[in-house]
């Protein structure tokens, strides 16, 4: 394992890390809702009387986020490499995948480990280890 | 009246926690998927990043839930919604895999396509088109099943 110093940016991924747990502490403590994108989107597609507007405006709030950022500097590098075709059936297998093991990376990864539940702790591991195993195989085997 | 402004300020606050969230992404380099893979990519040059975005995440997240944990009501008197659910099933885990595979291939995982989204990323917004329509496919096979 080689460390890339370079691009290693450990202040500001704390900084953000500590913002995203602000915003899951606020949602919980103010809101009483996990801060789990799949499972507040997962909610959007049966309509349920008073369950759509926190919904929403917490999806409205990821989404402005970066035109409130730019109201200050300029956003920082986005680069994606991966062709249409390969976002695609990237998007499809993450959309079906975290609704049927109910969560992702902010449900699972940073509130359920952060509630100590064995099954967020489970799904985590799992989702991490094949996701740098996808990684190895794409860039190490397959050399793309 | 108080029920209404509750209802109102609980909206707010949501939009609120959406946008920290995001801002939360973005400085910390979540919101660019070139980043995520680094930190995916072991083998190779290896970004550390991602690991102290979720170490820091979690250490504030554990303060914040195990006071929620004592509460029955937020503090905006809403009821809690802490899951119950302590069963690791086969859906927990294949899901989360198969999750993880598609998350290796784009770097994008579910938080970070609506903030590509509003930056506006092309890419970004074909991942997040897909994505919905993966969640679509779950409900409609789920639906047909009962």
């Amino acid at each position: 394992m080689t460390i890339d110093w370079l691009n290693f940016t450990p202040w500001s991924a704390l900084a953000g890390g500590v913002l995203i747990g602000i915003s899951a502490a606020l949602f919980i403590l103010l809101n009483g809702r996990i801060a789990g994108i799949t499972g507040i989107i997962g909610g959007l597609f049966k309509p349920a009387k008073n369950d759509m507007g926190w919904r929403v405006a917490f999806t409205l709030g990821l989404i402005i986020a970066p035109l409130v950022w730019q109201g200050f500097q300029p956003l920082p590098e986005i680069s994606i490499d991966a062709s249409f075709t390969l976002l695609m059936i990237a998007g499809l297998i993450v959309g079906y995948a975290t609704r049927y093991g109910s969560g992702c990376t902010s449900g699972h990864g940073v509130c359920g480990i952060a509630r100590l539940s064995p099954r967020s702790i489970v799904a985590t591991l799992a989702f991490m280890g094949t996701g740098f195993l996808t990684v190895f195989i794409v860039r190490h085997l397959l050399g793309a | 009246m108080k029920k209404n402004l509750n209802h109102f300020s609980a909206l707010i606050f949501a939009l609120f926690s959406g946008l920290i969230f995001g801002i939360g992404l973005i400085l910390a380099g979540m919101a660019n998927p070139a980043k995520v893979l680094a930190f995916l990519d072991l083998a190779g040059l290896w970004d550390p990043s991602l690991g102290l975005v979720m170490g820091g995440a979690i250490a504030v997240g554990l303060v914040a839930f195990t006071l929620a944990k004592k509460r029955t009501r937020s503090f905006l008197g809403l009821p809690m919604n802490l899951p119950t659910s302590r069963i690791i099933d086969q859906r927990l885990i294949v899901g989360s895999l198969i999750f993880g595979i598609g998350w290796g291939l784009a770097g994008i995982c579910p938080a970070p396509a609506f903030v590509l989204l509003g930056a506006g990323s092309l890419k970004g917004i074909v991942f997040l088109i897909a994505m919905l329509i993966g969640m679509g496919i779950f409900e409609y096979i789920e639906n047909s099943n009962k």
